[in-house]
């Protein structure tokens, strides 16, 4: 008799559908681990059951009665508690009162201080961790401990069923087994956990059960000891790529390196990243979200401290660490975010301030804008790119989120990058902005640029690119050309990190 | 090969209107209160004499050249509290040049850069020592006001007549002008400013890194020096505001001028400046400045009590921030 039975569950956003039809059943006191892509739709699921969001239909039953929380209030009620991926810890104050959020002790109205230290200290030592102290500020623990005090959380509100979305990306491998105790023994005490990885040795190692997540549906289910390794990542990415690529052709040989990085490094996340990028080619960096990729385009943009790098652009040395975005911009590179509300667009301003902000001394002397000239210069790149708008002024933000990336884009056209470092271009955004996106890279490619792709999204990468490498926990594999890879192979190496193509 | 774009326009009809009404929204409050005043006091003649016209220009004066100052740090995504300090320490500054025996001319630079002196140190604790504006300018308005008291010894500092003397006069001298001297430079300053928002690439940017400043930052801004550059230009505007004070007192008081801040903020968001950053109108701010002191003025000739001014002025700074609120939720 599952715990809890979730069935034929539907969630869209807007025009996006982001549950096409999960159905997962839990059962008491195992753990099943929740896998699948990014984007497949894992942590919208995590939030339904949470009580973040409603869902639009479907059926959600808890111990045998329909579970439809309306807040997150409310799933904690039902003994269900989620545990994030970034902590949701308060740091200023002590693990007690951490650990008792919510469910405070309090005599008439008044906090009873003795108790809750006493309970919080009670649910600490099922822990066997004795530098986590009840009075201790939360601030002060190692993401580790931290970890140990959110899940204590969860059980001094009594839950009987814990989800973790990807607890271990934060971890060290010691950590890592730290926490495995804790959840077998957590098991053992009839609590369910619902575990999101990556890892699929975490997951053998961990879990009894899983559930494969695609494009929103769940497409397998199962024990975890029944199945290959390979037929889960067949199952994660089993699906046609799509007709939406543009024909390319690859740079024609011998095309000159136009930038060459060897042993990048940006501390904490990445580590020696060596690669070279021609003109004329398009580079895919494949991975898993927070395995470094941002980090990589950043820190060669000047916008992330980094170190030991070399870098140079066509033969000429660039000193890597000190840079600013200002110095790259003029050596002739151009970023485009993957957050385009938080770092890539100043939304109230107008399309064409947007589109001239980093090139604006091609339409203005001495510091003065020429308005008309900035005006034509815009008018002609939301044609060329074919971006719905009604006037160069209007602000950015009455634009859809496809054409809104699409003026992200026109910016490093409109200053005339010669290489383009492209995190995620199409994140979020509708399919036929999406193959308008397509073309446009793939014409600026054949135009000599040279465009380093970040994707998360495996059929864009084959579809886009000539060469590929996967970035794993801030590794970067060796750099092969398209055809050498397939789908399953580039999940192999972003999950386990191994290449059979080395071997 | 290629497919059409699914998704729908975005109505432009909607945020057009909502464009427009936070434009006039603003003039149609100053026109209201004039309106309001002019029949409330029985006597709109009166009330809209060039006499009475003159001496409410001439108050807003002060407020005016600071609101031009702190649109600009506003529309940043900033805030300064020291401007009045800044305001009482331009004015000290001035009379001590004068009666240093300096120039009038010169003693006039000496406050107007005083503001500006104030202004870059506000700039670079906030962008090297990481200090929240909020708070660098609060410690400013004490420290400004401090060294305002220390160096007038803690009195007035009395000045023989100069033309400075004549900057906001009600009636000018010579009576073409029709306007004080110091109404006109703050109508040129306030064109002036206004075309720098506009047609500048250091006006664009103010707006860009107060609307987002890490994509400021991705387009190559260095973000910290042009933080820097606009509290020192505003405080020039403070120190300007500083002689303007000196002149209409026709003495440097270093205690003058307690909270003027706060006038100087209300005029620039209820001219619909965002304190959120990325939104902001010279003209606005004008126009806030004027309603505050048509409202101040009206108030006076109705013989109305001082808290009653004050309770209607902070009525109508929430009113006007909540109809920009409301107008942004709609667009």
């Amino acid at each position: 008799m599952p715990i809890l039975v979730i069935r034929n569950i539907r969630k869209s956003f807007g025009q996006t559908v982001a549950l096409d039809g999960v159905d997962l059943s839990l059962k008491k006191g195992e753990v099943h681990a929740l896998i699948g892509e990014n984007g497949a739709g894992k942590s919208t699921l995590m939030n339904l059951l949470s009580g973040v969001i409603q869902p639009d239909s479907g059926i959600m039953e808890l111990g045998g009665k329909a579970y439809k929380p309306a807040n997150t209030t409310d799933a904690r009620r039902n003994r269900i508690a989620l545990i994030h991926q970034e902590l949701s810890l308060a740091p200023h104050l002590t693990v007690a009162q951490n650990i008792m959020m919510g469910v405070e002790t309090s005599r008439f109205g008044w906090l009873d201080r003795k108790a809750l230290f006493r309970r919080a200290g009670k649910v600490l030592e099922n822990f066997d961790h004795p530098d986590i102290r009840p009075e201790k500020t939360v601030g002060s623990l190692s993401t580790a401990a931290q970890q140990v005090v959110e899940i204590c959380r969860a059980i001094a509100a009594r839950a009987e069923i814990i989800l973790m979305d990807e607890p271990t990306s934060s971890l060290q491998r010691d950590d890592v087994q730290h926490l495995f105790r804790l959840i077998r023994k957590l098991s053992a005490d009839g609590v369910s956990i619902i575990y999101i990885s990556h890892f699929l040795e975490e997951i053998r190692d961990v879990a009894d059960r899983y559930t494969v997540l695609r494009d929103g549906r769940t497409v397998a289910s199962g024990k975890i000891a029944e199945v290959t390794d390979d037929l889960l990542i067949s199952q994660m990415v089993g699906r046609p790529v799509d007709m939406l690529f543009p024909p390319r052709k690859p740079p024609a040989e011998p095309a000159r390196n136009l930038v060459e990085v060897r042993d990048l490094s940006a501390p904490p996340v990445l580590k020696n990243a060596s690669f070279e990028l021609k003109a004329g080619e398009i580079l895919g960096i494949a991975g898993l979200i927070g395995a470094g990729r941002s980090e990589m385009v950043k820190a060669i943009f000047g916008l992330e401290r980094s170190e030991f790098g070399k870098l140079s652009f066509a033969g000429n040395p660039l000193s890597p660490g000190r840079s600013t975005p200002t110095d790259r911009i003029r050596q002739g590179f151009g970023y485009l975010s993957e957050d385009r509300k938080r770092e890539g667009l100043a939304l109230d301003l107008s399309i064409a301030d947007n589109i001239t902000m980093t090139g604006y001394s091609s339409c203005s002397k001495f510091g003065w804008l020429n308005l008309r000239r900035q005006r034509g210069q815009s008018e002609e790149l939301i044609k060329g790119l074919g971006i719905r708008a009604q006037t160069p002024t209007q602000p950015v933000m009455t634009l859809s989120g496809g054409n809104q990336q699409k003026a992200a884009i026109a910016r490093l056209i409109h200053q005339k990058a010669d290489v383009l470092l492209l995190d995620e271009p199409t994140r979020g955004i509708d399919i036929g902005s999406r193959s308008k996106i397509y073309e446009i890279i793939a014409e600026l490619a054949s135009s000599g640029k040279a465009i380093l792709m970040i994707s998360s999204y495996l059929p864009e990468l084959f579809g886009m690119c000539d060469r590929l490498a996967v970035m794993r926990r801030g590794r970067l594999s060796p750099i092969r050309p398209i055809s050498d890879w397939t789908p399953e192979l580039v999940m192999q190496v972003a999950i386990e990190g191994e290449d059979p193509l080395s071997l | 090969m290629s497919i059409e774009p699914t998704e729908k326009l975005t109505p432009m009809d909607g945020s057009a209107i909502a464009k427009w009404l936070t434009i006039i929204a603003p003039f149609l409050g100053l026109i209201f209160v004039i309106a309001t005043f002019a029949i409330l006091t029985g006597a709109p003649g009166k009330y809209l004499s060039p006499f009475n016209i003159r001496i409410v220009l001439s108050q807003t004066v002060i407020v005016a050249i600071s609101a031009i100052g702190m649109t600009l740090i506003i529309v940043s995504g900033g805030i300064d509290l020291s401007v009045g300090s800044t305001i009482g320490l331009s004015g000290v500054v001035t009379a001590l040049g004068i009666n240093a025996g300096y120039d009038p001319t010169i003693a006039v630079m000496a406050g107007i850069c005083m503001g500006g002196v104030v202004g870059f140190v506000n700039g670079a604790v906030i962008t090297t020592l990481r200090v929240v504006p909020f708070i660098a300018t609060l410690g400013m308005l004490g420290i400004a006001r401090g060294v305002a008291k220390w160096i007038a010894n803690q009195e007035p500092v009395n000045v023989a007549p100069t033309w400075i003397n004549d900057l906001v006069v009600t009636f000018p001298n010579p009576p073409w002008l029709l306007l004080a001297p110091g109404v006109w430079i703050a109508i040129l300053l306030a064109i002036v400013m206004a075309i720098v928002f506009r047609n500048t690439i250091f006006g664009r940017r103010a707006f860009a890194i107060g609307s987002n400043e890490a994509a400021a930052r991705a387009c190559g801004i260095s973000t910290d020096k042009l933080r820097i550059w606009i509290y020192t230009i505003s405080g020039l505007f403070f120190g300007l505001s500083g002689v303007m004070q000196m002149s209409r007192l026709r003495q440097g008081d270093p205690t003058v001028a307690a909270g003027t801040e706060l006038d100087v903020i209300a005029a620039v968001v209820i001219g619909g400046g965002s304190l959120n950053g990325g939104q902001g109108t010279v003209l606005g701010a004008m126009i806030g400045a004027l309603i505050m002191a048509f409202l101040r003025n009206g108030c006076q000739q109705m013989g109305w009590a001082n808290y009653v001014q004050e309770i209607i002025i902070g009525s109508i700074i929430i009113i006007a921030v909540a109809f920009d609120r409301l107008q942004s939720r709609r667009a």
